[in-house]
């Protein structure tokens, strides 16, 4: 039972910051831009979120400079891409590569350095009721926050006057321009939603996820955030579905090694990304009656005045 | 007060040719700031990262050295992304080559193998870069999966791969633990230029890629069609061409080149097969190719410049302590400037005042 409890609980923990990423380019998408630099927002928002926690000795504000961090490097992939209106792919991979450097150098004095991480909630009572206590009662603010987030996202894509604006922006920027919509805003606003987001989680993981800071902590985790919402088809719901699906996939990996399993440590590491090649394929095989993704996601939107 | 772009009537082939000096201008000013902002005296930075390492003939030959690889993977990814294609995981077909090529190495170690060891780790390494790019591009073609996620996917599991090889069933008995390959035989060896030098043959054939390149994009029918395909794919399918074809042609062709620049480093600089062979080269390729231009001879020059970046970087550090991640910013911050920079070829910028937007009632 107890190991049960301990899984769940890791898978938890593991799926948050995909989640919390994903849920960015949920939004991002859903407006009709393909930001690709999820990996290099998350990790500058580790290094920064790991600077200020360390500086300032409160988890809080370390999630929030990993925040502003993320928000900060949306906004150079705003100008770029809605801005001047670069390939949106290729300005995603230099967003990437940028991140990766501006990571290194500003996590360089941090390394080797620990912090105590996020506190789980305890109410007595509650979170002492076996199996489902810790995994209800128990987690970090992060996991919580991140719930709230999709559920908030869903509303507001849903329920919301603009967030209808939002999708139409992102299935047809030529009609929501007519209509007389400022297209390029609103897009800027989800883009950089996408950037606090994904600064926050990769804050999550020298934050909550492990007391301390080492260069490329993300590991492919914003790609894998990235193909998360190609298997969502755009929709929040399913988002959740497959962030605990991957979550549990990392996490299968670290137990199989602990089991005994006779396989080399190097290929059940190498899991969650051929599970992501995989769910790529059958998903977008069963999609054959056309595409579920936002019409104009990733094309260029030039104002006609 | 407003920012807006303007369509061109036609791109401006002007500005097409000084874009990337422009870019690389932006990028310097940039970096001198930031050289200040980490308070280091940005004169002797710039002349440490740019001018240093053109004055010794151990560090020109390094950085052809070090631009072979990057010039070999970015001209197949200016193929493919002409065509339309975004390879990404130039960093793993690179890695994947070296493994398959290595294999040889490691099997005929020891043994009175002949000359023909070499020739055959680089068809195999080739062959073996072409299949691993040929993964996500069938899964493009046949199934619509997006070959931007799953070639970059493949990058960690290739990475993945070389380190459990070298971890275990090829790690050398007498390497102390470390996880790596005993050093390759003399055969197994790519020969030097230049006696006690550093430049070696994998440069000459780096110099035929690019020729090979040149020729194919400007002399062929299959270039032209790359061309078409990824310029205008309307009138692509309306002359006939298969974009289908073209992907599955680039991606084997890009993966092969990075898996022949993984054999060739592996057996020639580095000597022995390890982790961390590549300092990202399948991803800086990516800068090459823009900087270039996406054309054979700016690849060229755009690879030795970044070349440049790599060893002005190592000795910034050795002699200012600069840390070497701020080649990684620099390159980003390129790539950033060559995108944007691009964007007024198509476009011109003009600054509008919203009063006489207003006034003119459009909306």
């Amino acid at each position: 039972m107890e190991l049960v409890e301990a899984i769940i609980l890791a898978v938890l923990a593991a799926s948050t910051p995909l989640l919390i990423a994903a849920t960015g380019e949920l939004v991002t998408e859903r407006a009709g831009v393909l930001n690709l630099g999820v990996e290099g927002m998350m990790i500058v928002g580790a290094a920064c979120g790991f600077a200020g926690a360390w500086l300032t000795g409160s988890i809080f504000i370390g999630a929030l400079f990993g925040i502003v961090a993320g928000m900060l490097m949306s906004l150079i992939f705003a100008l770029m891409a809605l801005g001047l209106a670069v390939n949106q792919v290729a300005t995603g991979l230099a967003l990437t590569i940028l991140g990766v450097g501006l990571s290194g150098l500003i996590g360089a004095g941090f390394v080797g350095e620990r912090i105590t991480p996020a506190v789980h909630l305890y109410i007595p009572g509650l979170t002492d009721i076996p199996l489902i206590g810790r995994v209800l009662f128990g987690e970090d603010a992060f996991v919580y926050f991140s719930l709230a987030l999709i559920v908030g996202v869903w509303w507001f894509l849903y329920r919301t006057r603009p967030g209808l604006i939002l999708r139409a922006c992102g299935d047809n920027h030529v009609s929501a321009h007519a209509l007389g919509y400022p297209v390029l805003r609103i897009r800027t606003f989800a883009v950089m939603f996408g950037g606090a987001c994904a600064g926050l989680a990769g804050a999550y993981l020298p934050l909550a996820y492990t007391p301390f800071f080492i260069p490329g902590m993300t590991a492919g985790r914003g790609w894998i955030a990235l193909a998360l919402v190609v298997f969502s088809s755009w929709r929040p719901g399913r988002l959740v579905v497959g962030a605990y699906l991957f979550g549990a996939v990392t996490i299968l990996q670290l137990h199989a090694q602990g089991w005994g399993v006779g396989i080399p440590s190097q290929f059940m590491s190498a899991l969650p990304y051929l599970a992501t090649v995989i769910v790529l394929v059958l998903l977008s095989r069963a999609r054959t009656g056309g595409s579920t993704a936002p019409a104009a996601l990733g094309t260029v939107f030039v104002p006609d005045r | 007060m407003q920012l807006v772009l303007e369509k061109r009537a036609e791109r401006s082939n002007t500005i097409a040719l000084v874009s990337p000096l422009i870019a690389i201008g932006l990028t310097i000013v940039t970096m001198t700031i930031l050289f200040a902002i980490l308070g280091k005296n940005p004169l002797l930075a710039l002349h440490a990262y740019f001018i240093a390492p053109l004055t010794d003939s151990y560090s020109l030959q390094e950085i052809a050295v070090k631009a072979t690889p990057l010039v070999m993977i970015a001209i197949g990814l200016s193929l493919c992304y002409l065509a339309n294609a975004w390879n990404i995981g130039a960093e793993g077909q690179f890695l994947i080559g070296a493994v398959a090529g290595s294999w040889i190495a490691v099997k005929t170690q020891g043994t009175d193998a002949g000359a023909w060891v070499l020739p055959a780790m680089f068809v195999l390494a080739a062959a073996a870069g072409a299949l691993y790019a040929l993964i996500p591009a069938i899964c493009k073609v046949k199934f619509g999966a997006s070959e931007i996620l799953t070639s970059l996917m493949l990058v960690y599991v290739a990475d993945l791969f070389l380190d459990y090889l070298v971890r275990g069933p090829w790690r050398d008995p007498h390497g102390f633990n470390f996880p790596t390959t005993a050093e390759f035989d003399p055969v197994a060896t790519v020969p030097l230029l230049i006696e006690g030098g550093r430049l070696h043959l994998g440069s000459i054939i780096a110099l035929l890629v690019v020729a090979a390149a040149a020729i194919l994009l400007g002399r062929t029918i299959k270039g032209f069609e790359i061309r078409v395909v990824g310029a205008a794919p309307r009138a692509a399918r309306f002359g006939g061409f298969n974009a289908n074809q073209l992907i599955i042609l680039t991606f084997a062709v890009s993966g092969a080149l990075a898996g022949l620049a993984g054999i060739v480093e592996v057996a020639g600089p580095v000597g022995h097969l390890q982790p961390g062979i590549s300092p990202g080269y399948g991803f800086t390729a990516i800068i090459v190719a823009f900087l270039g231009r996406l054309n054979p001879l700016g690849i060229l020059i755009a690879g030795l410049f970044l070349a440049l970046t790599f060893i002005g970087g190592e000795q910034a550090q050795i002699a200012m302590k600069i840390p070497l991640d701020v080649t990684k910013v620099f390159q980003g911050i390129l790539l950033f400037y060559v995108l944007a920079c691009d964007s007024l070829i198509l476009y011109r910028f003009k600054l509008v005042f919203p009063n006489r937007q207003v006034a003119r009632g459009t909306g």
